[in-house]
């Protein structure tokens, strides 16, 4: 079959065909942005934060009326005070492990700092989050040791929550000792918290997510360093693991028991705020904002191509309609149904494949506007060869119908007036 | 000759109810999309406080100076102060009182102890301020007042509360000159706030982002707060670690934790601040050139992206799509007018103006846009109510449906579809009489 039948026809109505293109190229550009979108928010959804996250929860508590000053005796109280929650915790019969420890991955509370080769350097090597450990840390969270060393008893010191002590030795994450050192074997190797202080590397762990999931955390999400160190404030948390399957009754439990240990304090109890979650609720509403955006990029996505897919029967259905007669007297010249048929899935091809083009500039512009205004990562060219793929493929599903009641069209259309 | 056309609009959508069908659906489903994506950007980009916020300026001074210059210097900003104050700025400026009304102000987080026996304590969100603050962002009271400067100056042990503290510790009524034990000290109740909710949340972007789920519970003398050690909650940037340890140390740093409003009445005192601000600078920081920026409240609030980039992004993909559906219907409309060439023909024969026709043809695209605009209404309102599903809670809650809401949802449904049906009516007007009537 030639073509030329066919552009003369396209000819006669070129309104409704730039129409189509131009609605065709639009839901290009909107769906492949889109749906990019969604592909890189289920990633960073889905991105393991390096602990064992089953049966893992956090409790957050403030105690009321406990010792504000810096003095040594106000912090060994609250130490003390610290102690007992952890002790308290991991008596539970249900609990198998507890820790104390500043933050978790996802939570948002973020203590981080630059981290030096030398002391007083100018500019720091890496940026990363702390987390202020234990020698139960590794084991409670499920963290992966790979090389080096875990703490032992003897290492944990304590300090006030806005003191200054640097520990002599410290666990980093690898992405960490990737990035300080590039050449590999960093356990052993002296890093400066602090500017001043050195500190010994004596562990590896495979990965530990840090707290924020916030974009200014974007360029060290896998640098945290574990400091052995109990910080003692105002307020703690403790990353509790329950034994399998107890973790709603361990949850209750802890509750009762750090009130029953000592009823001055906060432990939140609103859904909002509450100072018992579960690690599957932490992470659920640290993702929050992602998968709502992912929904609705979604949502936006089945609305535009539906739309689509509409207008193009709407006015197939029309030409169809249009051109009843000269499909009468092709049909008694000759022409079998599937003539028909393929006459106006070809034309639609052509229709689609015009907008197609059209619609990949369209896309990668609106990514390049995404990208300049919005922080967006350029879009890969996989997603807009399958973009292309899907609105052809949408044109042909749209304009079968309609070009199958045209080639139904009998030849006798051909011999009436009107 | 109105009616008369409604007629023939009613009786032509009857005649397809297919296609008519798919025109409502396409308006509805496009308005509906980007009505709810803007009631949410509608809602986060909002003047918080309309009738002064063009009175009210944030003042920053560059602390650090080279040293803590961080960021890429490619941003339009870079180089600009911290977007905050350290202790000693915050407390000179105080002191300097330059402004009409000012305050610095710190988010804090205390706990507070009910007085009925067996109820555990509450954690109470909230901030320290100065006595000029409750004036400054007209903070509505239910009960009571604000405190004077002469209690800021003698550190009184006094509490202004949220309704909602009251009704949790209170029980509700009037709590004036009540106790309420705040950190295990007496503070006397002065005020009890109405409903209060700014939104963004203004004064305290830096420790808030503009939203403050909580709320504000307690508000307590900034200089009391100081006194009783009660430290900062949110976030604290340090340029070099404090020499001293513990909030007294934290005090004598160049650590910023402290946010800072002004109101300034009118172009001359705006200037004469930014005067002021950067001699502060100079005298306080000789080793640099002063380094200041004073923004209003709405550039304030551009500045330290109030508006998170998700809704913007999806305000823009949501009109995209309402884009889609203008060209879908426009499509749609001319394949509809002009199936109609015959009927055209015998009414402009029959000696009809080109503008009957344009009116004619008008009336019925904008009746498409009314049904579409009803449809987008339903619509709208479900988008709006799952809002909450799968957006953050503290921006969805500020989304909601309201008259003007209602009335945007319609008119734009309507001029949508009247735009849509400009061109296919111009086709429709261009149809020649003669050749229409020859060829039927």
């Amino acid at each position: 079959m030639t073509l030329h039948p066919i552009l003369a026809a396209l000819r006669r109505h070129k309104a409704g065909v730039v129409l189509i293109a131009l609605q065709i190229a639009l839901t290009l550009a909107i769906v492949c942005n889109a749906i990019f979108i969604i592909g890189s928010r289920v990633q960073r959804i889905q991105r393991p934060t390096g602990m064992d996250e089953k049966n893992l929860f956090m409790v957050t508590q403030l105690w009321v009326g406990a010792p504000t000053g810096d003095d040594k005796a106000s912090i060994d109280k609250l130490d003390a005070m610290l102690r007992t929650d952890v002790q308290t915790l991991r008596s539970l019969p249900d609990v198998e492990s507890a820790i104390a420890i500043n933050s978790l991955p996802l939570t948002n509370s973020t203590w981080s700092g630059g981290i030096g080769l030398k002391p007083a350097q100018e500019h720091a090597t890496a940026h990363a989050a702390h987390y202020f450990a234990d020698e139960q840390t590794i084991h409670t969270l499920g963290l992966r040791l790979i090389a080096g060393r875990d703490f032992n008893a003897g290492d944990v010191h304590h300090m006030g929550v806005r003191g200054q002590n640097v520990p002599p030795i410290v666990i980093v994450t690898k992405a960490l000792a990737d990035k300080l050192f590039p050449g590999g074997n960093a356990v052993g190797k002296t890093i400066y918290i602090d500017r001043n202080t050195p500190s010994t590397i004596v562990g590896v762990v495979a990965r530990m997510q840090v707290p924020s999931v916030d974009s200014w955390a974007n360029d060290f999400t896998w640098n945290s360093v574990l400091i052995p160190t109990r910080l003692d404030g105002n307020f703690s948390r403790y990353a509790v693991r329950a034994r399998p399957g107890r973790m709603d009754a361990a949850m209750k439990e802890a509750r009762a028991a750090l009130f029953a240990a000592n009823p001055m304090r906060v432990i939140g109890d609103d859904a909002d705020s509450s100072g018992v979650k579960s690690f599957a609720d932490i992470r659920a509403r640290a993702y929050r904002a992602d998968l709502g955006m992912a929904i609705l990029m979604g949502v936006i996505c089945l609305i535009l191509l539906a739309v689509t897919g509409a207008g193009i029967v709407g006015l197939t259905s029309f030409w169809v309609g249009q051109r009843h007669k000269q499909i009468g007297v092709r049909r008694a010249l000759g022409a079998r149904k599937i003539d028909i048929l393929r006459y106006f899935q070809t034309e639609n091809l052509l229709i689609a494949g015009g907008g197609a083009m059209l619609g990949v500039v369209l896309a990668l512009g609106l990514n390049l506007l995404l990208m300049r205004h919005f922080a967006m990562a350029r879009l890969p060219i996989g997603y807009v060869l399958a973009g292309v793929a899907a609105v052809l493929a949408l044109g042909q599903g749209a304009v079968f119908l309609p070009a199958r009641r045209a080639s139904n069209v009998p030849p006798v259309v051909a011999t009436r007036s009107v | 000759m109105f009616s008369y056309y409604l007629e023939l609009a009613l009786r032509s959508l009857r005649r397809s109810p297919g296609l008519t069908a798919l025109m409502i659906l396409t308006i509805g489903f496009g308005v509906a999309a980007s009505m709810t994506t803007w009631s949410v950007f509608r809602a986060v980009s909002g003047d918080p406080i309309p009738w002064k916020s063009s009175k009210l300026f944030v003042p920053q001074i560059d602390m650090w100076g080279p040293a803590g210059k961080g960021g890429n210097p490619a941003d339009p900003h870079y180089g600009d102060p911290p977007n905050a104050l350290d202790y000693a700025d915050a407390v000179a400026l105080m002191r300097d009182h330059r402004a009409t009304l000012q305050s610095a102000l710190y988010m804090i987080s205390p706990s507070v102890v009910p007085q009925q026996a067996g109820k555990h304590p509450i954690n109470a969100g909230g901030h320290a301020v100065y006595s000029e603050f409750f004036p400054m962002v007209d903070a509505p009271f239910k009960y009571g007042s604000g405190w004077s400067a002469a209690d800021d100056a003698r550190r009184a042990e006094i509490v202004v509360i949220s309704d909602k503290l009251n009704n949790k510790v209170f029980g509700g009524g009037n709590s004036v000159s009540k106790t309420l034990d705040i950190e295990g000290r007496d503070y006397r109740v002065v005020g009890v706030l109405g409903d209060w909710h700014p939104e963004p949340m203004f004064y305290d972007v830096s420790n808030t982002g503009g939203f403050y789920m909580s709320g504000e519970d307690v508000l307590l003398p900034f200089n009391t707060a100081i006194a009783a050690g009660m430290p900062n909650e949110g976030s604290t940037n340090c340029n070099e670690d404090p020499k001293e340890s513990g909030f007294v140390g934290l005090q004598h740093s160049s650590c910023i934790w402290i946010s800072y409003m002004a109101q300034l009445d009118n172009a001359t005192a705006v200037q004469h601040y930014r005067n002021y601000l950067d001699g502060f600078a100079r005298q306080r920081y000789p080793q640099w050139a002063p380094n200041t920026r004073l923004r209003d409240l709405m550039s304030w609030l551009d500045y330290e992206h109030v508006v998170p980039s998700d809704t913007r992004v999806s305000l823009l993909v949501a009109l995209g799509l309402l884009i889609v559906c203008l060209v879908n219907t426009a499509g749609l409309l001319l394949a509809k007018f002009l199936r109609r060439s015959g009927e055209i023909g015998v009414r402009r024969a029959l000696g009809a103006p080109r503008a009957a026709i344009y009116a004619q043809f008008l009336t019925e695209a904008g009746m498409i846009g009314l049904a579409g605009g009803v449809l987008g209404l339903l619509l709208t309102g479900v988008g709006v109510a799952s809002v909450g599903l799968v957006m953050p809670k503290d921006i969805a809650s500020l989304a909601r449906l309201d008259i003007s809401l209602l009335l945007t949802t319609l008119t734009v449904a309507v001029i949508a579809s009247l735009l849509a049906a400009l061109y296919p009516t111009f086709r429709a007007s261009r149809v020649q009489p003669a050749w229409q009537l020859k060829s039927n």
